[in-house]
């Protein structure tokens, strides 16, 4: 019966167009082509302070996007932050006394590592560790430093 | 076999309430092989209660109900739809499925209960749909059929899978007088020619008493007369006789439980005095 | 007083036999659902009817409800700077919320109310009774497929929904008020997570789709059946719908995006 083959296609069509809309929403909406570009080499760094900083927050160095932090962990024995971050192969020509650090992108933004490189004719390889140097920027001890100076300035000023 | 003098359906002190209303009250009914069995009565009596009783949609309150040697009430959901199989029903208003057309209605219990090909069922829905007159009918949808077009196709689809025992609930309720005459004849004709039974539910006392075998007579939750069209005619009893002579008052009042006239007027006067009464 | 407690009482106690009604029928409806898989013609049939014909007023109403998140989500962004991250604003509304829950919402308008019309229907013209005379199930024969071909409808007549809607946004964002298209998609995408976002909304839109279309086939079969009952029958299809989806759509969501 003809009618009822007009009635699959029109099921065949919708129940395409349902995979190919999920299919759309996993490859162009989601962060799924994203990872899959992984595959690189892991590095980590110690800080005092890594507060904001989440997992998956990119790592960038002269802002431009190189990886991703992978893990946030705690050494018991030195009290810092480790923060483990995957970088892309591409970019595997990092000289190995570059420095990591935490930075904030914008005002109210998140938190990522930025690495500012250094000059060493050796490159950071895979289980490296990268060197700590600004931690992040904790509101309260800002605020702390600010009254501080204004109250070292003397008063009448 | 001894089985076959055995009536096909045997009711024994059937009760059955409905709410606070009793609709059966100590009913026994014999449906005898072969014979086109007749339940009549006033409206309202639960005709249509019992013939759903018979094929288990609903449970008694107390008796028993045995359709060949089966106890309804009893069985179970797999048992039940088995011995459904061997009973045809033909509804009020031949309940089709709306959304095939005639063919197909005819077809729905060869499709969904055996494993026949299509081409044996195509012959069988023609045959079925011959013994009714309407094979010429068979790609209408039922939006299109008269009611009583739509009352033959449902027998022919009642007949579908050959069954024991057909029920018809009201069957001549409602009709012009040549499609009245049309099902009289396709009812004897059927139980006749196929060897079934017949249970036919119905308050038109001519129509009815010219095929049926036996007459069961119903008023009240009981069973208030029965015999053959003959004996009843020939029957004192009040209730065979207002109900045969279509009598409107007898044991069945023609008033509905009221107070008394007079004083039922009187109250109404009494509530509204007249308005500008001298 | 003791008048309206009864009715309270009375009230709760039909609401939960109607509730226990209603889980019976879906049990005998999911053990029955086996029978169904050598017909897949009679689900394809209620794919068609469910699914394909909600087509219509899903991408629309996607595709509008994208542009409105961007036009809205622009204005409040504009205010902070951000507006480049509108891309996020837009998927994150609809994949994780607006997907599934309009989509629900709609679907029991537009499906429900007919699959509760339709077999309230055939239970007032006896087509049921006469079914279960002929020993085939209605439950099984009539109600299954639709229930099946509900469930199935539901997460893609969602996911459909959120790409077009993105797809919206991005017209209105991009082309309209000049957000940039590069960061539109490159926010969008390091933001949205395939199994926290997209897999979870799939998942909400599953248990819409199991919802709906329960209490809409369990309407239509509990129906009164006369006019007026099945015109009350579609009227509560759609209203527990709406309710039931809702606090659902609460819970879910503070178990798949609450704190862990």
């Amino acid at each position: 019966m003809w009618q009822s083959r007009v009635v699959e296609i029109w099921v065949g069509l919708f129940v395409a167009a349902g995979l190919a809309a999920l299919f759309m929403l996993a490859m162009q909406v989601s962060n799924l082509s994203v990872m899959s570009t992984e595959g690189g080499y892991t590095v980590d760094s110690h800080f005092d302070n890594v507060s904001g900083l989440k997992v998956r927050a990119p790592v960038t160095i002269a802002g431009v996007r190189i990886g991703r932090v992978t893990d946030i962990g705690f050494d018991s024995k030195t009290f810092q932050a480790v923060v483990t971050m995957r970088i892309s192969d591409r970019y595997n020509k990092i000289p190995t006394d570059s420095v990591a650090g935490v930075y904030t992108s914008g005002l109210l933004g998140e938190k990522y590592i930025g690495i500012k490189p250094g000059i060493d004719d050796t490159n950071l390889k895979n289980g490296d560790r990268v060197k700590g140097g600004q931690s992040a920027l904790v509101l309260e001890d800002l605020i702390g430093k600010f009254l501080f100076n204004k109250a070292a300035e003397g008063p009448g000023k | 076999m001894a089985d076959t003098d055995r009536p096909l359906v045997e009711i024994r002190n059937l009760s059955f309430s409905r709410g606070a209303r009793k609709i059966f009250d100590g009913v026994d009914i014999d449906i005898r092989r072969g014979s086109v069995t007749a339940i009549m009565g006033p409206s309202g009596t639960g005709k249509t209660t019992l013939l759903r009783l018979i094929g288990g949609q609903l449970r008694p309150a107390t008796g028993s109900i045995t359709v060949d040697g089966e106890q309804v009430p009893k069985l179970s959901r797999g048992e039940l739809y088995r011995l459904r199989k061997r009973m045809g029903m033909l509804f009020q208003n031949g309940a089709l499925l709306t959304h095939m057309n005639v063919y197909e209605n005819v077809a729905f219990p060869l499709r969904e209960h055996t494993d026949l090909s299509e081409s044996i069922i195509r012959d069988l829905v023609l045959m079925k749909l011959q013994a009714v007159g309407l094979r010429g009918a068979r790609s209408l949808m039922p939006s299109e059929l008269s009611g009583g077009m739509a009352r033959r196709v449902a027998l022919a689809r009642a007949i579908a899978l050959d069954p024991m025992m057909i029920m018809y609930d009201e069957p001549f309720t409602g009709q012009d007088p040549i499609s009245m005459g049309v099902i009289v004849r396709l009812i004897r004709l059927l139980n006749d020619a196929l060897g079934l039974t017949s249970v036919v539910v119905s308050h038109d006392v001519p129509e009815t008493a010219s095929i049926a075998d036996y007459i069961y007579l119903l008023s009240d939750g009981k069973v208030v007369a029965q015999g053959s069209p003959e004996e009843l005619q020939r029957s004192d009893s009040e209730w065979a006789q207002q109900f045969l002579q279509a009598l409107p008052d007898g044991p069945v009042p023609f008033h509905y439980p009221a107070p008394d006239f007079r004083e039922d007027l009187l109250a109404g006067r009494e509530a509204s005095p007249q308005k500008g009464a001298a | 007083m003791l008048d309206i407690l009864q009715s309270f009482g009375q009230f709760g106690l039909g609401f939960f036999e109607r509730l226990g009604r209603a889980t019976l029928l879906l049990f005998n409806m999911v053990l029955g659902l086996h029978e169904l898989l050598p017909r897949p013609r009679l689900v394809v049939k209620e794919l068609y009817s469910v699914g394909v014909l909600s087509l219509l007023i899903i991408v629309v109403s996607g595709l509008f409800v994208g542009m409105v998140l961007a036009l809205q989500g622009y204005n409040t962004l504009v205010d902070f700077g951000a507006e480049q991250s509108l891309g996020v604003v837009v998927a994150l509304s609809l994949v994780r919320e607006l997907g599934p829950v309009v989509t629900a919402l709609l679907f029991a308008g537009r499906a429900g109310s007919a699959l509760t019309a339709e077999i309230g229907l055939m239970k007032a013209t006896e087509q049921l009774s006469a079914m279960e005379m002929m020993a085939v199930d209605p439950i099984r024969r009539v109600l299954g497929p639709r229930f099946t071909a509900g469930v199935i409808s539901m997460p893609l007549l969602a996911a459909i929904f959120s790409a077009v809607g993105v797809i919206g946004g991005y017209f209105v964002g991009v082309g309209l008020l000049g957000v940039d298209q590069g960061s539109f998609w490159s926010q969008m995408q390091s933001k949205v997570d395939l199994y926290d976002d997209i897999f979870n909304g799939v998942i909400k839109s599953l248990v819409f789709g199991v919802v709906a279309t329960w209490i809409a086939v369990f309407e239509g079969y509990d129906a009164v059946p006369t006019s007026e009952g099945v015109s009350r029958a579609t009227t509560r299809t759609v209203v527990h719908t709406a309710l039931a989806v809702l606090a659902l759509d609460f819970v879910l969501t503070a178990l798949m995006f609450g704190e862990h």
